[in-house]
């Protein structure tokens, strides 16, 4: 068995007994990285030299008797819209942010190297994490390790498709409307949005900041549960960091959740649906019946085509502002050819940003501006409430909302680049939990007759990730989904 | 709802992105059928509905004001595109008449 065959609780294990070194568990990603990464392209940066040395200090300190961390000697991979020091790039998969160098760690970073992860590379991103398939990086598309045609989901596919192909065990991407648990699912691996508030977003490059929340992958829901832990947390430089206790989530995963109310909106099952996810995804629910929990046809009115809406007036206008920061003056790209400050400004931006970014600002600075303010960003602050609203009443009834993660499976590379709005619904159920500041997970619950993954979605309250972490263990026990690989890690092997 | 050519030009402007004509065009009906769809809120009544701008109930988070280290000046100036000792630089902004 290859190291990489490894969960990182395994690798976790293995160091701690001293069956394996931190620096072969770091060759191991590092080998897999060069080998099938130039078909894949889940990396932007990777950082060969930092994490051999990073983990052989690690193997120093563990001889010596030291206590290392929660994650001792794991490889890691960080999506490239998080901060990170010592030299590494941080792009964002933007021209706007080409050879930048963050001056200091993002919180999550900190926390990673608190913990003894060995980080071995930035993970390819939508641009600014804008977008539903990688295709909208600077830097090249990321490809679905189950079918190199097809996209791996967005914005954070690389770090989806670095966990799927066994290039690392685990990785962090960033969540704003799906962007963690819309790849999970078309890579087939668990993808975790926290609560709002739940993980600190210091040196997180913002997009939406009432929406962007950071979170965990992995092929397992207890690898998910191990770095959620060492990363979640209050953080005093976030102030919407939540002062909540972090529980070990490790601990009593294995018990479930009895008895189990599952909501089923029936939203989540509307028009648009592929039919291969629906059959899928109800057969997964028939499994959750079968250990005893009792679904209970719910709705959310405001859910789908309103919460899209909704979405893409907040998120947008939030980025409008967010994104002013980039003026070729502080930091970042600058046009050399300009007339004056503001063509400067506008020279720059036009060259740095691109399509999808520049729609984004363009709506965002549409909505909030002087007379379409009240028409559409305070309209959709208000259907913001009312979804909110939906759930409040979903979670007086059950414990959890469960449905497909995405509508279709992985589609194929150019699909829908000519058409923005057609990416946009790639989201169509993942959004309202962003809206809501809710916690979400998809984890792996079948395939397509072709071979594509499917994505079970499991929603909970506010701060309730522990519990719906059990209950995603539930399903996984009783099948084999996410022990499977792609035909591309075993053809290598 | 249409955005015009114009209208998309004045959103440039006020964002700050110069555009090509391709780029107006093509934004102008990308973003005219975005436009169209969030038209969809319209359909929902929403009198006497309070705003939610952050969903979790978070109000006036404070810390004591106590002075700490932050970036030092070689810190904040190395990613700027030019800088000239401890100050960014930027193009001209005032002419030579209304500087002096």
């Amino acid at each position: 068995m290859a190291v990489t065959d490894l969960t990182a609780c395994e690798i976790r294990k293995a160091i701690a007994e001293r069956r394996l070194s931190a620096v072969e568990a770091t060759e191991g990603c590092l080998r897999a990285i060069g080998r099938l990464d130039p078909k894949i392209k889940a990396f932007l940066s990777t950082d060969p030299d930092g994490g051999r040395r990073r983990a052989a200090e690690i193997d120093r300190r563990l001889a010596a008797g030291e206590n290392v961390g929660l994650l001792a000697g794991i490889p890691v991979a960080v999506k490239d819209n998080m901060c990170t020091a010592d030299g590494q790039p941080t792009t964002c998969a933007s021209r706007i942010l080409g050879g930048w160098r963050a001056p200091y760690d993002a919180h999550v970073v900190e926390r990673l190297k608190a913990e003894g992860a060995v980080i071995v590379g930035k993970t390819n991103l939508d641009e600014f994490a804008m977008g539903s398939s990688t295709e909208n990086s600077a830097y090249g598309a990321t490809r679905n390790p189950w079918d190199l045609g097809r996209v791996p989901g967005g914005s954070s596919g690389g770090s989806a498709a670095a966990v799927a192909a066994r290039l690392v065990p685990i990785a962090l991407g960033s969540d704003t409307g799906g962007s963690i648990r819309q790849p999970a699912a078309l890579c087939g691996v668990v993808g975790m949005k926290p609560t709002y508030g739940r993980v600190s977003r210091y040196g997180l490059v913002a997009f939406a900041s009432s929406l962007d929340q950071i979170g965990p992958f992995g092929r397992t829901v207890a690898d998910a549960a191990l770095l959620l832990r060492a990363t979640a947390g209050h953080d005093p430089r976030d102030s919407t960091s939540v002062r909540e206790p972090v529980p070990d989530y490790l601990e009593g995963l294995e018990e479930p959740v009895r008895p189990l109310r599952i909501g089923v909106p029936r939203e989540f099952f509307s028009a648009g649906i592929d039919p291969e996810v629906e059959s899928v995804v109800r057969e997964a629910l028939a499994v959750y019946e079968r250990l005893g929990a009792a679904l209970v046809p719910i709705t959310l009115p405001h859910s789908t085509d309103y919460s899209i809406a909704t979405y893409y007036i907040v998120a947008t206008s939030e980025a409008s502002s967010n994104l002013a920061r980039y003026d070729g003056v502080h930091y970042g790209y600058r046009s050399s050819d300009h007339t004056d400050m503001i063509d400067m400004y506008m020279r720059s931006r036009a060259q740095g940003f691109g399509d999808e970014v520049k729609r984004r600002i363009m709506l965002g600075t549409y909505a909030l501006s002087s007379g379409y303010y009240d028409a559409y960003y305070k309209k959709a602050l208000a259907v913001r409430r009312l979804i909110r609203r939906d759930f409040e009443q979903a979670f007086a009834k059950v414990d959890c909302i469960m449905g497909p993660t995405s509508p279709t499976p992985a589609f194929h590379v150019g699909e829908r680049t000519a058409d923005p709005l057609a990416m946009y619904l790639s989201d169509v159920y993942t959004v309202s939990a962003n809206l809501a500041a809710i916690a979400g997970i998809s984890i792996p619950c079948g395939f397509t007759a072709g071979g594509l993954p499917i994505g079970l979605q499991i929603i909970t309250d506010v701060f309730t990730e522990g519990r719906l972490l059990r209950i995603a263990r539930m399903y996984e026990r009783e099948t084999g989904w996410t022990k499977r690989a792609p035909p591309i890690v075993e053809d290598a092997a | 709802m249409a955005l015009s050519s114009k209208e998309v030009l004045k959103v440039g402007t006020l964002s700050r992105i110069r555009l090509t004509p391709e780029e107006v065009e093509k934004f102008s009906s990308q973003l005219s059928a975005i436009l169209d769809y969030v038209d969809k809120l319209r359909e929902l009544d929403t009198a006497g509905v309070e705003p939610l701008a952050h969903a979790l109930p978070i109000h006036n988070v404070l810390r004591p004001d106590e002075p700490r280290p932050g970036l030092a000046p070689e810190q904040a100036l190395g990613g700027a595109p030019q800088s000239d000792g401890d100050f960014f630089r930027v193009p001209r902004i005032l002419n030579e008449e209304a500087g002096a």
